[in-house]
């Protein structure tokens, strides 16, 4: 039996009636999800058009759609964290125990980065930057899809571990010895591991892919110092991954080696020192919070200069300011773990070298000031995500200075005032980027409108829930609460704590409007279309194509002698005009390698977890085979025929036309 | 898609691969020699072997990698530069944490 089943036994399903009633309801969900998938026929849809393209767009809108799902999950644990703080005050117990909201706590970290921010940011970077480069895909579209399919693996067993077994119990940064076997002999630990493992890979695959992308197809013209900024900060952003997320997987391999074969990396005896892990780990993580924000830079820049109408103020000087963030974000890593007691001189070092960061950072927030001055804002609503970003991240920035320096940082440390922190400048500044940019470019890839009015009252709920929620924690931190406590006896604490909570109901708001506006917006959608392919009066070649735009992107590639390449276009009056004919566009064809692997590393990942060998051999053996089939498979590519091009681009410059 | 543009990669000709080869051969020979025969004291010898190491790694970089400051190349060696100074201050700075607070435990 154990050799078949592994660890696996009837122990493992869920007896804590929380659990069970989420698991309801997801089977519920997936059940109507799976119906009317069916009844409306769309089971060939999904699969031909969707789940096994190699579109850059649609895989960006694929993970998109996970990252609101994550999103879901993680904000279900965020708010369970913030009622049993609420309810849990004057020594009462609450109602999550201790082993179960350990692993919210952990899940809670683990969704909202790895499976909701980054999925975020990658569908983001995936659907606009080869439009803004005027390409017709990514450099390798199939790995694209093979990348996307192992984010979801991991995502998958992240939420397998709700119902088989248990997530670790030992907060997102998994530190040794608690993370060791010893200490967790459990299952929970294990899915934490092959969960960042699988998708740690895809990302770094992902990003060689846009390097690669970025560097050898810019359209005809493109100097680098001609990249739309957005490119430039995601470029930046991949540079960083390609560079730090190797770490990630090496420190993983190691845990992986210390809790499976007995090594001894990071446990207390047979010479191992768990400090390693911290320290490898942060080497890692501390790119990964640039990876996330730059991004949404470059989303802020393209929008305020869009909607000033103006060119961006200082584009040279965001790009190095840019550079400089990217590499000073490798040398403060330290930051981290100021009290682990390494010598003055090494705290004063990464101490100075956070501070620093902040001149970069502050060039930017300088920059889109001086852009919008004197222009004529046009307060949309990506607009206003960047209103709210630049005061939301600007306090951030400012209590991340005051962590920076050691001696504070040994008062505060591991304090709420932390979690206020990081919250601060993750919220305020990705997640309101990404919803900023969501926004922005949701005309542009889905054909229609948001509606505006559900738009504001998201972006309200979200701020001022923010606000709410996370301005209480730097209370809570001066006072002493320390962070993942499960219960409190302090009477002090209450009512900041009962303010909290509130604020966390304002943000559930803010989610509910969200989703209600992409129900409206669907519902609405013939009223709202955006024929025009330019419903903002763009500046760059994503613009430049119809919305949703063509799915070979550019009919023919766009000669690109500027920054504000669309803009310089419909100046000189060479957008929008009709070709006598065209050339065959070489196209790559979908395949269905990727969610097979995805498929076969999932149950290896799996099977490695519930150690049931067999499984994990056909699993691996499995995905390797079916990649390098797929390597060896000739028939990947076709051509669009010039008539099937000149239809779709009559089409379009008659939708213009018509205005 | 498959729009590559088609930069020609120079992959050096015979020539500079012979060349890289004779220059890491005296550049290997002479710390060998100098170890085989202990000619000079293990200072000095230390010393050089470090140095023509040091040397063969940029005889390697321009004649094997083939990085180079042309219009072409430039790409190829920035990303080498930037990858090595990511090295050298990751694991540097490394060492430096781990060796100060291993001290700090004494």
């Amino acid at each position: 039996m154990s050799a078949l089943l592994g660890k696996l036994s009837w122990d493992a399903l869920p007896y804590d009636p929380i659990v069970i009633t989420t698991l309801c309801v997801v089977a519920i969900a997936a059940c109507v999800i799976a119906f009317l998938v069916i009844k409306n026929n769309l089971l060939g849809v999904l699969w031909n058009d969707w789940l096994t393209s190699v579109d850059h767009k649609r895989l960006g809108v694929m993970y998109i759609v996970l990252a609101f799902v994550m999103l879901i999950r993680g904000f279900a644990d965020a708010i369970m964290m913030r009622l049993q703080l609420a309810l849990a005050t004057n020594g009462d117990p609450g109602y999550l125990p201790p082993s179960h909201y350990d692993q919210i706590f952990t899940a809670h970290g683990v969704i909202m980065i790895i499976f909701m921010a980054m999925p975020f940011m990658i569908g983001l970077m995936n659907i606009v930057v080869p439009l803004q480069i005027g390409a017709r895909d990514v450099a390798f579209p199939f790995l694209n899809n093979l990348s996307f399919w192992l984010a979801v693996s991991g995502a998958v067993l992240v939420n397998i571990s709700l119902g088989l077994g248990e997530f670790a119990m030992t907060g997102w940064v998994a530190y040794p010895p608690l993370s060791g076997l010893e200490y967790s002999p459990g299952v929970g630990v294990d899915y934490y591991i092959w969960a960042l493992q699988i998708s740690g890979i895809g990302t770094t695959l992902t990003a060689v892919n846009f390097l690669v992308t970025v560097f050898k197809m810019r359209a005809p013209g493109m100097k680098l110092m001609d990249m739309p900024i957005f490119t430039w900060t995601c470029t930046w952003a991949n540079i960083l991954i390609a560079a730090s997320f190797p770490i990630l997987t090496a420190v993983l391999a190691m845990l992986t080696l210390d809790r499976y074969l007995d090594f001894h990396f990071f446990t207390n005896d047979g010479g191992g020192n768990s400090m390693m892990y911290i320290n490898l780990f942060w080497a890692w993580g501390h790119p990964e919070v640039y990876i996330l924000v730059l991004p949404a830079f470059g989303i802020f820049s393209e929008i305020v200069s869009t909607f000033t109408g103006k060119r961006l103020f200082g584009y040279k000087s965001m790009v190095w300011a840019t550079a400089s963030i990217s590499i000073l974000g490798f040398i403060v890593w330290l930051h981290h773990f100021f009290t682990m007691g390494s010598s003055a001189n090494v705290n004063a070092f990464f101490g100075i070298m956070t501070m620093i960061i902040a001149v970069p950072t502050g060039v930017k927030l300088f920059n889109w000031l001086f852009t919008m001055y004197r222009g004529r804002l046009r307060v949309t609503v990506p607009v206003l995500w960047t209103l709210g970003f630049m005061v939301t991240f600007t306090i951030g920035g400012m209590t991340g200075v005051l962590l920076a320096v050691p001696g504070a940082d040994y008062v505060l440390h591991n304090s709420l005032f932390l979690i206020a922190h990081f919250h601060n400048t993750i919220i305020g500044g990705a997640v309101f980027g990404y919803l900023a940019g969501f926004a922005f470019w949701f005309p542009k890839v889905m054909g229609f409108h948001l509606n505006v009015k559900l738009g504001k009252a998201a972006f309200w709920c979200w701020l001022v829930g923010f606000f709410l929620a996370f301005m209480p924690l730097y209370v809570l931190g001066f006072l002493g609460m320390t962070r993942r406590l499960n219960h409190t006896d302090n009477p002090d604490w209450n009512i900041w704590l009962y303010i909290a909570v509130v604020g966390a109901f304002v943000i559930l708001a803010g989610i509910i409007c969200q989703f209600l506006q992409l129900y409206v917006s669907f519902r609405d959608r013939k009223q709202n279309l955006d024929t025009t392919g330019d419903p903002w009066n763009g500046h760059t070649l994503e613009w430049a194509t119809s919305s949703p735009p063509q799915f070979y992107n550019f009919a023919e590639l766009p000669v690109v002698s500027d920054i504000d390449a669309f803009t310089d276009m419909k100046e000189k009056g060479t957008a929008y005009v009709r070709k006598e004919s065209y050339a065959p566009i070489h196209m790559p064809k979908n395949t269905m390698a990727g969610i097979v692997i995805g498929g076969l590393i999932t149950a290896f990942g799996f099977a490695m977890i519930w150690h049931i060998w067999w499984l994990a051999i056909v699993g691996l053996v499995g995905s390797i085979v079916t990649f390098v089939v797929r390597a060896y498979t000739k028939d990947v590519d076709y051509y669009v025929q010039p008539d099937e091009v000149a239809r779709i681009e009559n089409a379009h410059l008659d939708n213009v036309a018509k205005g | 898609m498959s729009d590559h543009s088609s930069e020609a990669h120079s992959h050096g000709s015979v020539k500079s691969y012979i060349v890289g080869f004779i220059w890491s051969v005296i550049l290997t020979a002479i710390p060998f020699w100098m170890v085989m025969t202990e000619a000079f004291d293990k200072g000095p010898t230390y010393i050089t072997i470090v140095v023509l190491a040091i040397v063969q790694i940029f005889v390697h970089l321009k004649y094997f990698l083939h990085l180079n400051f042309s219009q072409q190349g430039k790409l190829d060696t920035y990303s080498f530069i930037f990858s090595a100074v990511i090295i050298v201050m990751v694991v540097g700075l490394s060492v430096w944490i781990i060796y100060a607070s291993n001290a700090m435990m004494m």
